[in-house]
């Protein structure tokens, strides 16, 4: 039986131990096996958190470098610690719920688009030996848990009881059901070249990194995360000068810090399928695995970074068209070039 | 495309219910306290209503118990970011009033101040123009500018947003040594900067999709709502003060009217970012040219003024500023009228942006350049 984590391929001393632990305590074995998976999701749950902050704290520092100013520099060397003090703030503020917000609702929405973030975490190939968990439909399963995070950002806008918070949900939900479309398309050329939806195995199939067969596919892909992560230039959901703060206007404190975990979560989640897919995962010399694949999510989330802190915002409508007229017909294209080199070659 | 009739018209079956939206009175893009009340179908706007008057401090009435020359540092929070305007086009009044002369020199001044004063506007709107379409880096690039502008007004007068810079008959403080030097680099430094700021924003196509043909101003319907300064250029009509009904020594100076015929957001911003240039043009030629001389007519501490009335206007950042002041021969106004340009400015706001989107409204409320304080003054 394949658990969906199998934390002996991390560590299987730990595993061991545990398991030892539970026929100790007179529990079965099982329970040894469940103690490691939620190690594992805590190990994660630090992962996460720790790449975030490091993401917010770099996203800041980009932006005041192309901004002319330099960025936080109070707390800390050169600032470093102001996000540990920004989270400290958001977790002792006082959570508040508005009157007219549907409290149930409103309470579990971040929840929900953290998870969808959090989830697709656990397929991730971050080296050969460091995945948490290994499927061999791994990039069906990436893609899929990534969807349900808009049900959470339409319960978030639709609950709180602010029409700027619908209208930024409403958007939200367009926008990222139409950007789902190209973003999958463009991901099938190279499943397509590689034949497998594993994605060790796609990693291990790349002798060169598939920008380089599937350049038109990585910008579409590209583009369609940018937009399915609701950042600059495709950030009309929260358009700040418009909607104020969007879907998450009447959010604060720590269900605020969901919510902005989650976006940078998601980044991180798309930055590291585009490493892994086009870029060649961890694949590179000298250095271990995961420096590689780290190094390439990095340099993709510098693209994200720099698209936010560039260009102005596109309007709903312009932004449907973009996808719908340019973007899925050209994700069509490839992969109807992709087929018909596969069969011809 | 028809700019005149936006197609609002859909099948029947996607009507929904109307929701009204306040964007306002504490709202990122109404520059200010101004509340629009907008109708909304979706996303569509089905009208518009500004209502303003949140910053009314009563200048107007303010005047009537203030002496003439206290009065010059109350007409600086009208519009605080063209104050220089607001001080002229108020001692323009009561000189004209008073039958007071100016130097030549005072007059150089006051148009070296006066075009400082409007690149640094139009730098804030620049700025605030980019914010609104989501664009964040332009503001910190345009206040970067904006701030040496703002240093030559600390030396010159100590200030850097109310000015307190001219007075009845002069201004109030000759250059001081390091000015013209400073200026003059800061001219230098300016030439290519409205370029980097094309490369940032006009040069950007999402950029000029959100401004081509949004917000679109006929010249007929500038016209009727008295719109003035760069939002009438931008429908192509050559309407500037400064040469129109030149006052102070405009005449003497070389610069082009800017116009844009197409009336959109798009062209609003071409004037506007083009006027920049011409004024660091002016301001290169005033440096050249101050005459010698003094600067300011000597005018009794107590000024009083003979009885009648007079109005002057001058062309503000934002289009025509005027004083209508009426004397009872007292040492204070006995009434004061002000003519703002952004009172006139917003109320063409409802009929452009009927039947838009919402994220239009912003762009389109942006591209007019209105300055809250002024409208309600």
């Amino acid at each position: 039986m394949r658990y969906l984590l199998e934390p002996a391929e991390l560590f299987p001393p730990l595993l061991e131990g545990l398991r030892g632990l539970a026929v100790w305590a007179g529990l079965p074995v099982m329970a040894g096996d469940w103690a490691g998976a939620v190690l594992v999701m805590l190990a994660l749950f630090a992962f996460c958190a720790v790449a975030v902050m490091v993401l917010v704290y770099a996203e800041r520092k980009v932006a005041g470098h192309m901004q002319a100013r330099i960025g936080p520099m109070r707390v800390g060397w050169h600032g470093v610690l102001q996000v540990i003090a920004d989270t400290i703030k958001l977790i002792v503020k006082e959570t508040w719920i508005p009157g007219s917000a549907d409290r149930w609702v409103y309470r579990c929405a971040p929840y929900v688009v953290f998870m969808a973030g959090f989830l697709a975490l656990i397929a991730l190939p971050l080296d050969r030996d460091l995945t948490p968990a290994h499927l061999n439909l791994g990039l069906i399963y990436i893609v899929a848990v990534g969807t349900p995070g808009v049900i959470g950002i339409l319960m978030a806008g639709w609950s709180s009881g602010n029409k700027y918070s619908l209208i930024g949900g409403m958007r939200s939900a367009a926008q990222m059901i139409s950007y789902e479309v190209p973003l999958l398309i463009s991901l099938m050329g190279v499943v397509m070249i590689s034949g497998t939806l594993d994605l060790h195995m796609i990693v291990e199939s790349q002798r060169v990194p598939y920008i380089i067969f599937q350049p038109l596919g990585f910008l579409i892909f590209l583009i369609s995360a940018v937009a399915e992560t609701n950042r600059n230039p495709f950030d009309i959901p929260e358009a700040e000068s418009e909607l104020t703060g969007g879907f998450h206007t009447e959010y604060g404190g720590i269900r605020f810090a969901y919510f902005f975990l989650a976006e940078y979560l998601n980044m991180f989640v798309l930055s590291a399928l585009a490493a892994t897919l086009f870029l060649g995962g961890w694949q590179g010399p000298w250095f271990p695995g995961w420096v590689w694949l780290l190094a390439k999510t990095g340099a993709i989330l510098f693209l994200f970074i720099w698209f936010r802190w560039t260009f102005p915002r596109f309007r709903a409508d312009q932004l449907m068209d973009l996808s719908w007229k340019i973007l899925t017909p050209l994700a069509f294209l490839n992969l109807l070039a992709t087929g018909l080199v596969l069969v011809l070659l | 495309m028809d700019l005149h009739n936006f197609k609002t018209d859909y099948p029947e079956a996607l009507k929904t219910e109307e929701i009204t939206l306040n964007m306002g009175p504490q709202h990122p893009s109404t520059h200010g306290a101004l509340r629009l009340i907008l109708r909304l179908d979706g996303e569509r706007v089905v009208s518009a209503r500004p209502d303003f008057g949140y910053v009314h401090r009563g200048l107007e009435k303010m005047a009537e118990s203030l002496s003439y020359i206290q009065y010059i540092q109350i007409t600086d929070r009208i519009d605080y970011l063209s104050s220089i305007m607001n001080e002229w086009s108020f001692c323009l009044a009561v000189e004209a009033l008073a039958g007071i002369e100016v130097p030549k020199r005072a007059e150089y001044l006051r148009v070296l101040t006066g075009e400082l004063c409007r690149i640094s506007s139009h730098l804030v709107w620049l700025g605030a123009m980019g914010m609104d379409l989501g664009a964040f880096t332009p503001l910190t690039y345009t206040f970067r500018d904006r701030e040496m502008v703002l240093e030559l007004f600390d030396l010159l007068c100590g200030q850097r947003m109310t000015f307190n810079y001219i007075r009845i008959g002069g201004v109030v403080r000759d250059l001081p040594p390091e000015f013209t030097d400073q200026a003059r680099v800061f001219i230098k430094y300016f030439e290519k900067m409205p370029d980097i700021y094309d490369q940032l924003l006009s040069d950007n196509p999402i950029f000029l999709m959100r401004m081509r043909e949004v917000g679109y101003l006929s010249a007929a319907a500038a016209h009727s709502h008295a719109v003035t300064g760069p939002n009438l250029r931008g429908s192509g009509v050559a309407q500037d003060l400064r040469r129109s009904d030149p006052y102070s020594v405009y005449p003497e100076f070389d610069f082009q009217v800017v116009t844009h015929p197409e009336g959109d957001a798009l062209a609003r911003y071409r004037v506007r970012v083009e006027e920049m240039r011409q004024s660091a043009r002016i301001v290169a030629q005033v440096l050249e040219g101050l005459p010698e001389g003094g600067i300011k007519t000597k005018v009794p501490r107590v000024l009083k003024i003979p009885p009648g009335e007079a109005y002057s206007r001058v062309e503000s950042s934002r289009g025509i500023q005027g004083f209508y002041l009426v004397s009872d021969g007292s040492v204070k106004p006995a009434r004061c009228r002000i003519r703002v340009p952004s009172f006139a400015n917003l109320s063409v706001l409802p009929q452009m942006v009927k039947g838009v989107k919402v994220a239009d409204v912003v762009a389109i409320l942006g591209s007019l350049d209105i300055i809250i304080p002024e409208i309600d003054r």
